[in-house]
């Protein structure tokens, strides 16, 4: 087990993450954030504050659960299902800025998007990671990468905050080879 | 969970995990969203060998709203009521793929000899079995008080709910009074001593002969569905002394606390159980329980469909 | 037919003595520490248990009418190997046993099958229908000299005609059979009512509907001064009643099923209707009563109420399912299981509840004897050692809805001898071409 991301790393990305969301975004006007549970939610949440201290704004900020839209259920277990709770200003001609802890396969991402589309027609949908681990199995990037990780399929990567886990944190466990 | 087949089927967090899960796509219905491509690709059959249209559009409506695919296979011209076997026509739906049956049987037990004797491999829903039970109704009940009466508390501790009148015959009765003792209720049967089975002491549930009594002291009641023959079954000797000690009108409902509600299942014998501005007040959420009756389903055909199969020994 | 000349040796007559024994002519010949005869064939039984030939009072054989489910040949085959030497045929067939043709040709199939006795009960009133009474003594003078007449599967509820019934048989020393179930208090009975009952919610079969005919006919027969026999008691409640008939001199004697013996009603929770029966199962206070009952003699006999269901019948839903089970195979077992291995009956107790009290309480005089010298050789030979796994598969019942399917029960009918000739050899019953 190593540690990839300190607490100090963590709030580093999503700080500068904010910034760069701002700029291509010329300001937090027509910006709605939508974190996937349970951590994305999370970091939804820490991005809006952070935002809020620069531009002096309440940033609409939601979440999007992606659970009933998933192409694995059937691998796993049921899961349960998370909130789903979108700002009241809605999402039509937003630019929605989709947030979550680890990109990977790039299929949990599919399914917000397939989610997103039953709630109405955003005008630019952007993606934040807290940490982009490769081994894309769909034609999917992020916007905003925290920290580009380079792992083997073997591996797991563990995002710990401390609003569930007692701990800002990211892990690797497992051996790379 | 393979089956839903009783209430004995579900330990307390099941059965909040099902309450839970029917929160979440009930905020997803009330939405704009009415189609969730959650269950696309399966094959649920309806197999109602007892009519009851409202249960049977209920799961219909449920499958649909998860894009299940959905085969009704009603009593009526069915092979069921020609003496076709329950066995028979389970092997036909195992012929056809069916990934789940929702069935509707006089017979109780029906659902379980269906899941038992193998005859299919696909999950066993009980949408009501004879005198025995009907789960789906009592989760849709418990839905239907939590959101009323649990301030937001998980399950239904502390609150005293009445279950009033044929509970002899009433599968509803049987899985409510299982289901909302499991979520820690105090539940009390109402009703005249013929329409309470022998044994029902042994239930979680205290009687009580004496519906004016009760009425101040619940949070809710839940009325039940008498039928007119059970008169010429010398249960009780006509309707109107029925209704007089054991109907609920506007006067009695009068003498309920403040935040009470009524209930009923459906179909209700306005005039008899329930009169008609019982029916219709404020309090009752009768007309809620079958809206809640479309998400609750959801959640059952999600928690036994929507995951892969489970490993040995979980859940 | 050849009668073989057979010497049983080494085993211990009703458990305890051990001695040889002769059986040659249709009779036993001489029992003794030591008998060699090079004329017989010599059976080595050592250490088994020497009983006489088993007789049931209760057996559904389903012939006339129900011939895809059992016959008379299957039945006295499932007999054989239960170790029985003797069934009675309840008149419940189709058409019903209720006239001296129907008993005749019970009776004849019975002699052609040459496995066991079979003694057909003749119905109390015709068709079964609790009316009119049937030809009672038209069936008693027939060859087969009915003297057990029963409407089983059905009450004789009208008192007058119980009442009737009861002073008719009289006239030649018979008795009445009842199925004790009051009809309105059973309307859609589905199982025993209590707490089972009420949380399955099935149709609920109180006792007292049995209870409530016991006691009416014990003080029928008490005022009549006639024989009432209470076929397949269920119910503590039952027994108290009977108890007290017998402490006043009433004449009336009692049976329980095997099944009555063991299993309980809430075996119903599988709703496999496997486990359905009339009566139903009761509670497990109810079955302690019954065996101890059993063990004081309140209860007389045990008798199977054998009855063969065809699968369809079975295969579905519990309330369309039809009610019975069969037990002629497993009888014996399931009373070594619950009287003796619990220490309630002896090796000498079995002998009389299931095969010299049926026989008495029948008036089938060859049957049900001490084993003596003289006597006619009805013999079972039973190794209580062995244990043996019941499966429906391997039935020689034409039906196979027994509830004891996969169960292991103790003691093993490896021989049984009807009329001096061998039926069962090495727990294999022997075509009627071998005898």
């Amino acid at each position: 087990m190593s540690v990839a991301l300190s607490a100090e790393d963590i709030s580093r990305a999503l700080t500068r993450i904010s910034h760069e969301i701002l700029e291509r975004n010329h300001g937090s006007a027509e910006i709605t954030l939508l974190g996937i549970p349970t951590r994305g939610a999370h970091l939804a949440a820490r991005i809006a504050t952070i935002m809020t201290g620069i531009e002096g704004r309440e940033i609409p900020y939601g979440t999007l659960d992606i659970t009933l839209y998933r192409d694995d259920l059937r691998l796993r277990p049921p899961r349960t299902i998370m909130p789903t709770s979108i700002p009241s200003i809605g999402i039509a001609g937003r630019d929605v800025i989709l947030i979550d802890d680890v990109l990977y396969s790039g299929r949990t991402i599919r399914a917000a998007l397939d989610a997103l589309g039953e709630v109405g027609r955003p005008r630019t949908v952007q993606l934040a990671v807290l940490v982009d681990r490769g081994h894309r199995e769909l034609p999917i990037r992020a916007d905003y990468v925290g920290k580009n990780l380079p792992t083997s399929p073997r591996q797991s990567v563990k995002v710990q905050l401390t609003e569930i886990d007692s701990i800002d944190e990211v892990v690797i466990e497992g051996e790379a080879n | 969970m393979r089956h839903l087949l009783s209430i004995t089927d579900l330990t307390a967090a099941d059965a909040i995990g099902i309450l839970n899960t029917a929160t979440e796509l009930a905020r997803i219905n009330e939405g704009q969203v009415k189609k969730l491509p959650t269950l696309r690709g399966r094959t649920i059959v309806n197999l109602f060998a007892e009519d009851s249209t409202r249960t049977r559009i209920s799961f219909e409506a449920a499958a649909k709203r998860l894009s299940a695919d959905v085969i009704n296979f009603s009593a009526k011209g069915s092979s069921l009521s020609k003496g076709e076997s329950l066995k028979d026509t389970a092997q036909t739906l195992q012929a056809m793929g069916a990934d789940a049956v929702v069935i509707r049987h006089s017979a109780s037990g029906a659902a379980q000899r269906l899941a038992d004797l193998e005859w299919m491999s696909g999950s066993v829903i009980n949408a009501g079995d004879g005198t025995h039970e009907h789960p789906s109704q009592a989760l849709l009940d418990a839905f239907t008080i939590r959101k009323h009466l649990s301030k937001g508390a998980n399950d239904l501790a502390g609150l005293r709910i009445a279950i009033v009148g044929d509970v002899l015959h009433s599968r509803v009765a049987r899985s409510n009074v299982l289901l909302l003792s499991l979520l820690g209720a105090d539940v009390v049967l109402v009703a005249p001593p013929t329409l309470l089975p022998v044994g029902v002491e042994t239930w979680p549930a205290s009687v009580s002969y004496d519906f004016d009594a009760v009425i101040p002291n619940v949070d809710a009641i839940m009325m039940l569905r008498v039928q007119q023959e059970r008169m010429t079954d010398l249960f009780f000797p006509n309707a109107r002394e029925y209704s007089r000690y054991f109907g609920l009108n506007s006067e009695r409902m009068s003498a309920m606390a403040t935040h009470a509600i009524v209930m009923h299942p459906g179909p209700m014998n306005r005039g008899l159980e329930i009169s008609a501005d019982v029916a219709d007040s404020a309090r009752s959420v009768i007309v809620e329980q079958v809206t809640n009756g479309v998400n609750i389903r959801m959640a059952i055909l999600y928690v036994l469909l929507a995951g892969g199969p489970l490993e040995v020994g979980s859940n | 037919m050849q009668a073989t000349r057979y010497v049983l040796k080494g085993g211990k007559i009703l458990g305890n003595i051990q001695s040889d024994i002769l059986i040659a002519n249709g009779v036993i010949e001489n029992i003794a520490p030591t008998i060699n005869d090079d004329s017989a064939v010599t059976v080595n039984v050592t250490g088994n248990v020497i009983l006489p030939g088993l007789v049931d009072l209760h057996t559904h054989l389903r012939e006339p009418g129900r011939e895809d489910s059992e016959t008379v040949l299957s039945a006295s085959k499932a007999g054989a190997k239960g170790g029985f030497t003797a069934l009675s045929a309840m008149a419940n067939t189709s058409p019903v046993a209720d006239t001296a043709g129907v008993v005749e040709q019970v009776f004849r199939l019975g002699q052609e099958a040459g496995l066991v006795d079979v003694f057909p009960i003749g119905a109390v009133t015709h068709g079964l229908k609790g009316e009119q009474l049937s030809e009672i003594g038209a069936m008693a003078d027939s060859l087969a000299r009915v003297r057990v007449f029963s409407d089983d599967g059905n009450c004789v509820f009208d008192p007058l005609v119980m009442r009737r019934a009861l002073e008719y048989i009289k006239k030649f020393d018979g008795v009445i059979a009842q199925h004790a179930q009051e009809p309105r208090l059973t309307v859609g009975a589905q199982m025993n009512e209590g707490s089972i009952s009420a949380t399955l919610g099935l149709k609920g079969w109180p006792a007292i509907a049995e209870e409530a005919i016991i006691a009416r006919d014990v003080l029928l027969a008490d005022h009549v001064k006639s024989r009432l026999h209470i076929c397949h008691v269920t119910t503590a409640g039952g027994v108290e009643i009977i108890r007290w008939a017998k402490a006043r001199g009433i004449q009336v004697s009692a049976e329980v099923t095997p099944h009555h013996l063991l299993l309980t009603d809430d075996l119903a929770t599988t709703y496999d209707p496997i486990f359905k029966v009339n009566p139903p199962l009761r509670t497990t206070a109810d079955v302690m009563a019954l065996r101890e009952a059993l063990a004081d003699g309140t209860i007389d006999i045990v008798a199977t109420d054998h009855a063969p269901h065809s699968s369809e019948t079975k295969d579905c839903e519990w309330q369309e399912a039809s009610f019975g089970m069969i037990g002629l195979e497993t009888a014996l077992s399931i009373v070594v299981k619950t009287m003796v291995e619990t220490g309630l009956l002896d090796w000498a107790g079995v002998a009389d509840r299931m095969s010299i009290a049926p026989a008495r309480i029948g008036r089938y005089t060859q049957q049900g004897r001490n084993l003596l010298v003289g006597s006619a050789a009805h013999v079972t030979v039973i190794d209580p050692t062995k244990n043996w796994t019941v499966d429906r598969d391997l039935v020689l019942s034409k039906s196979r809805n027994t509830p004891y399917h996969g169960y292991e029960l103790p003691g093993l009918v490896t021989h049984t001898f009807f009329g001096g000739h061998a039926t069962v050899i090495d727990s294999q019953v022997l075509d009627k071409a071998a005898l």
